[in-house]
């Protein structure tokens, strides 16, 4: 049961991480390069989503999020659709995911020696080509430091979606504890299984940040 | 000359952010708002303002309270990991490695429902002038979010104590300074400054975390919204409201938190 639980977790947070990621490029890129109304509006979503906190985000988007397609699928003429936990879990984590990864790699991108993107610029690449051929393999090692913390962050951000009920690791556990009335045990085990996960995720992100950063000069990174 | 000098830049900075597309944006916003004002049920606040009151000076209480103390065991938590022996380091980075490795919800769970079950077994804690207290949720509550922030700050301070530049500390040596003195004179104060911009990051994250004690009976702003929606079945207008007052004490505590950087003699370097 807890194993299950761990699963649902890591499968919301990879979800999410990997959405927050998309929506992430996309607002890095919109925040430097897109018009002022684009800007504002980007700036907008990530003061607002980094002000309030990750649970009342999760209960707002979660009512509202099924609320919303529920009706426009009334509005198409389609039945109403069930939206699974899973669906609306990865979905809402993605949107906050989103706002923290916009910032990372907007810091990332301008990190980057700026003769590198004009000089492919100066080969008459396309910005489509630029970005994929130049701008996203350039920045990758000043944003791993950052994304490695934010996958953390969504480890640990599962836990919270046990509030609305969805069965990840913390809810599992918590049911096998009521269940059995061995709260500590369960609660320590719990403890541990995400332990090993952190530390996991932690050794593995090193080994890929040294990876990318072959031939660069050394630098600290720390945060939460 | 100069107050009309600092009056032309303001007013110039003021133009300047006031451009025609946020003309536009900002009364699309106040459109929304007016909209949500007169569209939206409020009828539900005079029944339940008094108890919000409490709620927002809860989590105020609940979030000073743990930042304060957790600031007080991250002082010694950073310092050990520097200077200390190895049988003070190796549990300060564990305790840390251990806090920040796992969520805060099931920290909270595992000291409330945890420790809440195991206590009672146990009858010279029931006969103790403790048990009272043990009894109820907020010492818990506090008791967790004190020890995340602690596990957090700990990091933190430890890179600032690192930071802090070596001669800085040779020189109050060669003043003839106690080691207490160096600590409380030179030491302490120039990590706080370090450490100031991000602890008011982090400041503003544990003020996040407080709405996650609601999930163990503390009454604070949270839980007064989740119990609106339970007799009202309103849904939305109690968790925008709430938004709000989560993003007003957050833009407080930046603007405290900026206010108090302004008073160090800054000199980067």
């Amino acid at each position: 049961m807890l194993l299950r639980g761990l699963v649902n977790s890591l499968i919301i947070a990879a979800g999410a991480f990997g959405i927050g990621l998309l929506i992430g490029i996309a607002g890095a890129f919109g925040k430097l390069y897109g018009g002022p109304v684009t800007r504002d509006l980007l700036e907008v979503y990530t003061t607002l989503v980094r002000a309030v906190p990750e649970l009342v985000l999760i209960l707002l988007l979660y009512y509202a999020g099924t609320d919303l397609i529920n009706r426009l699928m009334d509005m198409l003429g389609y039945p109403p659709v069930d939206i699974s936990g899973l669906a609306a879990g990865i979905g809402v984590l993605a949107i906050v995911q989103g706002a923290y990864s916009t910032e990372v790699l907007r810091g990332a991108i301008l990190a980057i020696p700026q003769g590198q993107i004009e000089a492919g610029r100066a080969y008459g690449m396309s910005p489509w080509t630029l970005m994929r051929r130049i701008t996203l393999p350039a920045m990758v090692p000043f944003a791993i430091p950052g994304l490695a913390n934010l996958w953390l962050i969504a480890t640990k951000d599962t836990a919270l979606l046990a509030i609305v009920g969805f069965s990840e690791l913390t809810q599992a556990t918590r049911q096998a504890a009521g269940a059995t009335k061995a709260y500590f045990t369960f609660f320590l085990a719990a403890g541990g299984i995400y332990l090993v996960v952190t530390l996991l995720s932690q050794v593995i992100l090193a080994r890929a940040e040294r990876r990318t950063r072959r031939g660069m000069p050394s630098f600290a990174g720390s945060g939460r | 000359m100069s107050a009309l000098v600092v009056n032309v830049t303001t007013r110039q900075r003021v133009l300047g952010w006031l451009q025609p597309h946020r003309i536009v944006l900002i009364a699309i916003a106040l459109a929304i708002v007016v909209c949500a004002a007169v569209f939206m049920r409020w009828d539900w606040i005079p029944n339940y303002a008094w108890l919000a009151v409490q709620g927002i000076w809860r989590t105020i209480w609940l979030l000073v309270v743990s930042v304060v103390l957790g600031f007080m065991l991250a002082v010694p938590l950073g310092l050990v990991q520097v200077t200390g022996p190895i049988w003070l380091a190796v549990p300060a980075r564990t305790f840390c490695t251990i806090i920040r490795g796992t969520p805060l919800l099931l920290q909270l769970w595992l000291l409330y429902f945890g420790l809440g079950a195991l206590f009672p077994q146990f009858p010279w804690i029931r006969e103790s002038f403790l048990w009272p207290y043990l009894r109820q949720a907020w010492p818990y509550g506090v008791l967790a979010l004190t020890l995340s922030y602690a596990g957090y700050e700990g990091e933190v301070m430890r890179g600032a104590f690192a930071g802090v530049p070596r001669g800085q500390l040779e020189a109050a040596r060669a003043f003839g300074m106690s080691r207490w003195k160096i600590l409380r004179r030179v030491w302490l104060p120039q990590a706080t400054y370090r450490a100031l911009p991000t602890l008011a990051g982090e400041t503003v994250l544990q003020l996040k975390a407080t709405p996650l004690v609601a999930t163990i009976t503390m009454v604070d702003i949270f839980s007064v919204s989740s119990r609106v929606r339970q007799e009202t079945f309103i849904v939305y207008e109690p968790l925008l409201l709430l938004a709000l007052v989560y993003m007003t004490i957050t833009a407080i505590l930046v603007f405290l938190f900026r206010k108090l950087e302004a008073r160090i003699p800054a000199r980067p370097g």
